[in-house]
Protein backbone atom coordinates (compact mmCIF):
# COMPACT_ATOMS: atom_id res chain seq x y z
CA UNK A 1 0.00 0.00 0.00
CA UNK A 2 1.41 3.37 -0.98
CA UNK A 3 2.75 5.63 2.29
CA UNK A 4 -0.32 7.30 3.63
CA UNK A 5 0.24 11.20 2.65
CA UNK A 6 -1.71 14.19 3.54
CA UNK A 7 -4.24 15.46 0.84
CA UNK A 8 -5.61 17.96 0.37
CA UNK A 9 -2.16 19.94 1.15
CA UNK A 10 -1.73 22.69 3.50
CA UNK A 11 -3.59 25.49 1.93
CA UNK A 12 -5.78 28.82 2.58
CA UNK A 13 -8.12 27.19 4.05
CA UNK A 14 -6.14 26.17 6.97
CA UNK A 15 -5.00 27.19 9.93
CA UNK A 16 -1.52 27.49 10.02
CA UNK A 17 0.68 28.91 12.68
CA UNK A 18 4.87 29.97 11.16
CA UNK A 19 6.15 30.93 7.89
CA UNK A 20 4.79 29.29 4.56
CA UNK A 21 8.61 28.55 3.50
CA UNK A 22 9.66 27.09 6.76
CA UNK A 23 11.38 23.95 6.02
CA UNK A 24 9.01 21.62 7.94
CA UNK A 25 5.13 21.51 7.80
CA UNK A 26 3.64 19.66 10.82
CA UNK A 27 0.14 18.72 10.51
CA UNK A 28 -2.61 17.63 13.32
CA UNK A 29 -5.51 16.31 13.36
CA UNK A 30 -6.79 16.56 16.49
CA UNK A 31 -10.09 16.12 18.45
CA UNK A 32 -10.43 18.56 21.47
CA UNK A 33 -11.37 15.72 24.21
CA UNK A 34 -8.81 13.30 23.10
CA UNK A 35 -6.39 12.62 25.81
CA UNK A 36 -3.89 12.04 23.75
CA UNK A 37 -4.36 14.79 21.82
CA UNK A 38 -4.33 16.72 25.69
CA UNK A 39 -0.87 14.98 26.12
CA UNK A 40 0.55 16.32 22.78
CA UNK A 41 -0.47 19.94 22.94
CA UNK A 42 2.20 20.98 25.56
CA UNK A 43 4.80 18.63 23.35
CA UNK A 44 3.65 20.21 20.08
CA UNK A 45 4.25 23.70 21.59
CA UNK A 46 7.27 22.48 22.48
CA UNK A 47 8.50 21.98 19.26
CA UNK A 48 7.38 24.62 18.34
CA UNK A 49 9.07 27.29 20.43
CA UNK A 50 12.13 25.01 20.06
CA UNK A 51 12.14 25.12 16.30
CA UNK A 52 10.86 28.78 15.85
CA UNK A 53 10.89 29.96 12.04
CA UNK A 54 11.89 26.32 10.87
CA UNK A 55 8.40 24.85 11.47
CA UNK A 56 5.18 26.01 10.32
CA UNK A 57 2.15 24.40 12.12
CA UNK A 58 -1.29 23.36 11.15
CA UNK A 59 -4.14 21.78 12.89
CA UNK A 60 -6.96 19.92 11.41
CA UNK A 61 -10.16 18.65 13.19
CA UNK A 62 -10.88 14.95 13.86
CA UNK A 63 -13.57 14.57 16.37
CA UNK A 64 -14.14 11.05 17.22
CA UNK A 65 -17.59 11.73 18.33
CA UNK A 66 -18.60 8.36 18.92
CA UNK A 67 -16.23 8.33 22.14
CA UNK A 68 -15.74 12.50 22.72
CA UNK A 69 -19.25 13.86 22.76
CA UNK A 70 -18.29 16.97 23.20
CA UNK A 71 -15.42 16.58 20.48
CA UNK A 72 -18.24 18.44 17.54
CA UNK A 73 -18.91 21.16 19.13
CA UNK A 74 -15.52 22.04 20.72
CA UNK A 75 -14.30 21.96 17.21
CA UNK A 76 -16.62 24.00 16.21
CA UNK A 77 -16.55 26.61 18.36
CA UNK A 78 -12.91 26.82 17.46
CA UNK A 79 -14.07 27.37 13.65
CA UNK A 80 -16.62 30.14 15.45
CA UNK A 81 -13.52 31.79 17.08
CA UNK A 82 -11.40 31.40 14.24
CA UNK A 83 -14.39 33.80 12.21
CA UNK A 84 -13.29 36.44 14.55
CA UNK A 85 -9.62 36.11 13.86
CA UNK A 86 -8.71 34.24 17.22
CA UNK A 87 -8.90 30.31 16.33
CA UNK A 88 -5.33 29.80 18.18
CA UNK A 89 -6.08 31.16 21.20
CA UNK A 90 -9.62 28.98 21.42
CA UNK A 91 -7.62 26.09 20.78
CA UNK A 92 -5.19 26.17 23.31
CA UNK A 93 -8.01 27.01 25.84
CA UNK A 94 -9.67 24.19 24.75
CA UNK A 95 -6.57 22.18 25.20
CA UNK A 96 -6.51 23.78 28.94
CA UNK A 97 -10.08 23.11 29.90
CA UNK A 98 -10.71 19.39 28.06
CA UNK A 99 -12.50 18.21 31.19
CA UNK A 100 -15.26 21.30 30.79
CA UNK A 101 -16.19 20.88 27.04
CA UNK A 102 -20.18 21.19 27.47
CA UNK A 103 -21.44 24.16 25.44
CA UNK A 104 -21.91 26.79 28.03
CA UNK A 105 -18.45 26.25 29.04
CA UNK A 106 -17.54 26.88 25.25
CA UNK A 107 -19.22 30.27 25.43
CA UNK A 108 -17.61 30.98 28.52
CA UNK A 109 -13.90 30.46 26.74
CA UNK A 110 -15.28 32.39 23.95
CA UNK A 111 -16.27 35.58 26.44
CA UNK A 112 -13.35 34.73 28.62
CA UNK A 113 -10.64 35.72 25.38
CA UNK A 114 -12.91 39.09 24.87
CA UNK A 115 -14.63 37.19 22.06
CA UNK A 116 -18.26 38.07 20.47
CA UNK A 117 -19.78 34.76 22.74
CA UNK A 118 -23.32 35.28 21.63
CA UNK A 119 -22.45 34.80 17.76
CA UNK A 120 -20.20 31.96 19.00
CA UNK A 121 -23.17 30.73 20.99
CA UNK A 122 -25.25 31.26 17.95
CA UNK A 123 -22.93 29.28 15.64
CA UNK A 124 -22.93 26.37 17.90
CA UNK A 125 -26.73 25.72 17.67
CA UNK A 126 -26.97 26.40 14.27
CA UNK A 127 -24.27 24.17 13.09
CA UNK A 128 -22.32 26.76 11.21
CA UNK A 129 -19.55 25.28 10.99
CA UNK A 130 -20.33 21.95 11.10
CA UNK A 131 -19.59 21.04 7.55
CA UNK A 132 -16.16 22.78 8.10
CA UNK A 133 -15.26 20.40 10.55
CA UNK A 134 -16.26 16.93 8.56
CA UNK A 135 -14.49 18.00 5.48
CA UNK A 136 -11.55 18.29 7.99
CA UNK A 137 -12.22 14.72 9.08
CA UNK A 138 -12.57 13.35 5.64
CA UNK A 139 -9.83 14.58 4.35
CA UNK A 140 -8.22 12.86 7.28
CA UNK A 141 -9.90 9.39 6.63
CA UNK A 142 -8.58 9.96 2.83
CA UNK A 143 -5.09 11.17 4.22
CA UNK A 144 -4.56 8.08 6.42
CA UNK A 145 -5.33 9.47 9.93
CA UNK A 146 -5.37 6.37 12.11
CA UNK A 147 -6.02 7.89 15.32
CA UNK A 148 -6.32 11.31 17.33
CA UNK A 149 -3.51 12.72 16.95
CA UNK A 150 -2.05 11.74 13.66
CA UNK A 151 0.56 14.19 12.24
CA UNK A 152 2.08 14.70 9.31
CA UNK A 153 5.38 15.97 8.59
CA UNK A 154 6.23 17.32 5.11
CA UNK A 155 3.11 15.40 4.02
CA UNK A 156 4.14 12.27 5.45
CA UNK A 157 2.07 10.64 8.30
CA UNK A 158 4.45 10.24 11.17
CA UNK A 159 3.89 6.84 12.67
CA UNK A 160 6.94 7.64 15.18
CA UNK A 161 7.31 8.74 19.15
CA UNK A 162 5.87 12.09 19.21
CA UNK A 163 4.66 11.76 23.11
CA UNK A 164 8.95 11.96 23.88
CA UNK A 165 9.69 15.96 23.20
CA UNK A 166 13.65 14.76 22.36
CA UNK A 167 12.70 12.06 19.91
CA UNK A 168 10.01 14.03 18.51
CA UNK A 169 12.00 17.14 17.96
CA UNK A 170 15.29 14.65 16.41
CA UNK A 171 12.76 13.98 13.59
CA UNK A 172 11.16 17.14 12.90
CA UNK A 173 15.06 18.48 12.37
CA UNK A 174 16.09 15.50 10.29
CA UNK A 175 12.83 16.17 8.29
CA UNK A 176 14.19 20.23 8.08
CA UNK A 177 17.73 18.69 6.86
CA UNK A 178 15.96 16.60 4.51
CA UNK A 179 13.54 19.08 2.99
CA UNK A 180 17.24 21.51 2.55
CA UNK A 181 19.84 18.88 1.15
CA UNK B 1 5.36 3.04 21.09
CA UNK B 2 8.23 0.37 19.09
CA UNK B 3 9.76 1.38 16.06
CA UNK B 4 7.09 -0.04 12.70
CA UNK B 5 10.21 -0.42 10.83
CA UNK B 6 11.20 -2.99 13.13
CA UNK B 7 7.66 -5.19 13.40
CA UNK B 8 7.73 -6.44 9.61
CA UNK B 9 4.43 -8.87 9.53
CA UNK B 10 5.17 -12.16 8.25
CA UNK B 11 3.17 -14.54 6.41
CA UNK B 12 0.69 -13.97 4.00
CA UNK B 13 -2.82 -13.06 3.64
CA UNK B 14 -5.30 -14.43 1.36
CA UNK B 15 -4.59 -11.94 -2.09
CA UNK B 16 -6.95 -10.34 -4.32
CA UNK B 17 -8.72 -12.51 -7.06
CA UNK B 18 -9.57 -15.11 -3.74
CA UNK B 19 -12.98 -16.18 -3.37
CA UNK B 20 -13.51 -15.66 0.55
CA UNK B 21 -13.77 -18.38 2.61
CA UNK B 22 -17.34 -18.57 4.18
CA UNK B 23 -17.32 -19.07 7.69
CA UNK B 24 -20.17 -18.54 10.37
CA UNK B 25 -19.67 -16.84 13.34
CA UNK B 26 -21.31 -16.05 17.23
CA UNK B 27 -22.14 -12.32 16.38
CA UNK B 28 -23.67 -11.88 19.82
CA UNK B 29 -25.04 -14.27 22.68
CA UNK B 30 -27.14 -16.91 21.10
CA UNK B 31 -26.93 -15.19 17.63
CA UNK B 32 -24.63 -16.09 14.32
CA UNK B 33 -23.54 -14.68 11.52
CA UNK B 34 -23.03 -16.17 7.97
CA UNK B 35 -20.50 -14.04 5.53
CA UNK B 36 -22.68 -15.55 2.89
CA UNK B 37 -25.83 -14.07 3.76
CA UNK B 38 -23.80 -10.38 2.80
CA UNK B 39 -23.59 -11.60 -0.51
CA UNK B 40 -24.90 -8.75 -3.01
CA UNK B 41 -23.25 -5.91 -1.07
CA UNK B 42 -19.25 -5.03 -0.67
CA UNK B 43 -17.98 -6.47 2.54
CA UNK B 44 -15.04 -4.98 4.78
CA UNK B 45 -13.50 -7.55 7.12
CA UNK B 46 -11.23 -6.02 9.66
CA UNK B 47 -9.53 -8.75 11.63
CA UNK B 48 -7.79 -7.27 14.98
CA UNK B 49 -5.42 -8.86 17.56
CA UNK B 50 -7.78 -8.07 20.84
CA UNK B 51 -10.63 -6.21 22.42
CA UNK B 52 -9.23 -3.26 24.95
CA UNK B 53 -5.69 -3.02 23.72
CA UNK B 54 -5.14 0.58 22.88
CA UNK B 55 -3.90 0.57 19.37
CA UNK B 56 -7.27 -1.62 18.32
CA UNK B 57 -9.59 0.48 20.50
CA UNK B 58 -8.01 3.21 18.33
CA UNK B 59 -8.80 1.16 15.03
CA UNK B 60 -12.51 -0.16 16.08
CA UNK B 61 -13.04 3.80 17.33
CA UNK B 62 -11.81 5.02 14.02
CA UNK B 63 -13.67 2.71 12.14
CA UNK B 64 -16.80 3.04 13.78
CA UNK B 65 -16.41 7.20 12.95
CA UNK B 66 -16.02 6.14 9.20
CA UNK B 67 -18.81 3.64 8.71
CA UNK B 68 -21.07 6.12 6.99
CA UNK B 69 -18.51 6.56 4.74
CA UNK B 70 -18.26 2.75 4.18
CA UNK B 71 -21.94 2.59 3.89
CA UNK B 72 -22.45 5.12 1.11
CA UNK B 73 -20.74 2.42 -0.94
CA UNK B 74 -23.64 -0.02 0.77
CA UNK B 75 -20.34 -1.60 2.63
CA UNK B 76 -21.17 -3.91 5.64
CA UNK B 77 -18.43 -4.13 8.34
CA UNK B 78 -17.18 -6.77 10.26
CA UNK B 79 -14.85 -7.02 13.24
CA UNK B 80 -13.04 -10.29 13.70
CA UNK B 81 -10.71 -11.49 16.80
CA UNK B 82 -10.39 -14.24 19.38
CA UNK B 83 -12.16 -12.71 22.11
CA UNK B 84 -15.48 -14.56 23.04
CA UNK B 85 -19.13 -12.70 22.71
CA UNK B 86 -19.14 -11.81 25.99
CA UNK B 87 -15.98 -9.90 25.71
CA UNK B 88 -17.09 -8.46 22.71
CA UNK B 89 -20.32 -7.20 24.01
CA UNK B 90 -18.92 -5.67 26.96
CA UNK B 91 -16.70 -3.81 24.46
CA UNK B 92 -18.80 -2.87 21.89
CA UNK B 93 -21.07 -1.40 24.61
CA UNK B 94 -18.10 0.40 25.80
CA UNK B 95 -17.12 2.23 22.41
CA UNK B 96 -20.38 2.63 20.81
CA UNK B 97 -20.09 0.38 17.71
CA UNK B 98 -22.46 0.09 15.60
CA UNK B 99 -21.42 -2.27 13.48
CA UNK B 100 -20.60 -6.61 14.53
CA UNK B 101 -18.47 -8.51 16.28
CA UNK B 102 -17.61 -11.31 15.37
CA UNK B 103 -15.82 -14.14 17.79
CA UNK B 104 -13.31 -16.57 16.22
CA UNK B 105 -13.07 -18.02 19.33
CA UNK B 106 -13.55 -21.66 18.87
CA UNK B 107 -11.47 -23.75 17.55
CA UNK B 108 -9.60 -20.46 18.10
CA UNK B 109 -9.03 -18.67 15.26
CA UNK B 110 -9.98 -20.89 12.81
CA UNK B 111 -11.26 -18.13 10.28
CA UNK B 112 -8.48 -16.21 10.79
CA UNK B 113 -6.20 -19.12 9.94
CA UNK B 114 -8.08 -19.55 6.53
CA UNK B 115 -7.51 -16.16 5.67
CA UNK B 116 -3.70 -16.43 6.71
CA UNK B 117 -4.35 -14.09 8.90
CA UNK B 118 -3.43 -16.01 12.39
CA UNK B 119 -0.40 -14.96 14.40
CA UNK B 120 0.74 -18.08 15.99
CA UNK B 121 2.99 -16.82 18.29
CA UNK B 122 0.62 -14.68 20.33
CA UNK B 123 -2.43 -16.65 19.58
CA UNK B 124 -4.33 -13.41 17.89
CA UNK B 125 -5.46 -12.86 14.74
CA UNK B 126 -3.07 -10.64 12.64
CA UNK B 127 -4.08 -6.89 12.09
CA UNK B 128 -5.24 -7.62 8.89
CA UNK B 129 -7.97 -5.90 6.66
CA UNK B 130 -9.77 -7.63 3.28
CA UNK B 131 -12.25 -5.93 1.00
CA UNK B 132 -14.51 -8.43 -0.37
CA UNK B 133 -17.20 -7.70 -3.54
CA UNK B 134 -21.13 -8.79 -3.89
CA UNK B 135 -19.89 -12.15 -5.48
CA UNK B 136 -18.03 -12.88 -2.53
CA UNK B 137 -14.77 -12.45 -4.11
CA UNK B 138 -11.20 -10.37 -2.47
CA UNK B 139 -10.92 -7.27 -4.18
CA UNK B 140 -8.17 -5.97 -1.88
CA UNK B 141 -6.31 -7.28 1.42
CA UNK B 142 -3.23 -5.72 3.46
CA UNK B 143 -1.65 -6.62 6.56
CA UNK B 144 -0.90 -4.37 8.97
CA UNK B 145 2.36 -4.20 11.22
CA UNK B 146 0.92 -5.49 14.31
CA UNK B 147 1.65 -1.97 16.24
CA UNK B 148 0.65 0.47 13.53
CA UNK B 149 -3.67 1.33 13.62
CA UNK B 150 -3.85 0.55 9.44
CA UNK B 151 -6.29 4.20 8.93
CA UNK B 152 -9.36 3.73 6.38
CA UNK B 153 -7.95 4.95 3.35
CA UNK B 154 -7.18 1.77 1.96
CA UNK B 155 -10.30 0.61 2.46
CA UNK B 156 -11.86 3.70 1.06
CA UNK B 157 -10.14 3.33 -2.33
CA UNK B 158 -10.87 -0.04 -2.43
CA UNK B 159 -14.50 0.51 -2.40
CA UNK B 160 -14.25 3.12 -5.10
CA UNK B 161 -12.87 0.68 -7.33
CA UNK B 162 -14.98 -1.55 -7.07
CA UNK B 163 -17.55 -2.39 -10.43
CA UNK B 164 -20.88 -1.23 -9.87
CA UNK B 165 -22.50 -5.04 -9.84
CA UNK B 166 -20.76 -5.08 -6.43
CA UNK B 167 -23.54 -3.28 -4.94
CA UNK B 168 -26.47 -4.25 -6.96
CA UNK B 169 -28.19 -6.35 -3.98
Amino acid sequence: MNEPRLQPAVGSDDHVLGPADAPVTLVEYGDFQCPYCGQAYPIVKAVQQRLGDDLRFVFRHFPLTEMHPFAQHAAEAAEAAGAQGHFWAMHDALYEHQSRLDDPALVRYAAALGLDADRVARALEEGTYAQRVQDDFLSGVRSGVNGTPTFFVNGARFDGDWTDEATFLRALRAAALARRS
Amino acid sequence: MSDPTTQVPVGDVLAPGTPAPDFTLPSAPERALALRELRGRPVILAFYPADWSPVCGDEVALFNQVLPEFRRYGAELLGLSVDGVWCHAAFARQRNLHFPLLADFEPKGAVARRYGAYRAQDGTSERALFVLDGDGVIRWSYLSPIDVNPGADGILRALESLPDRGRTA
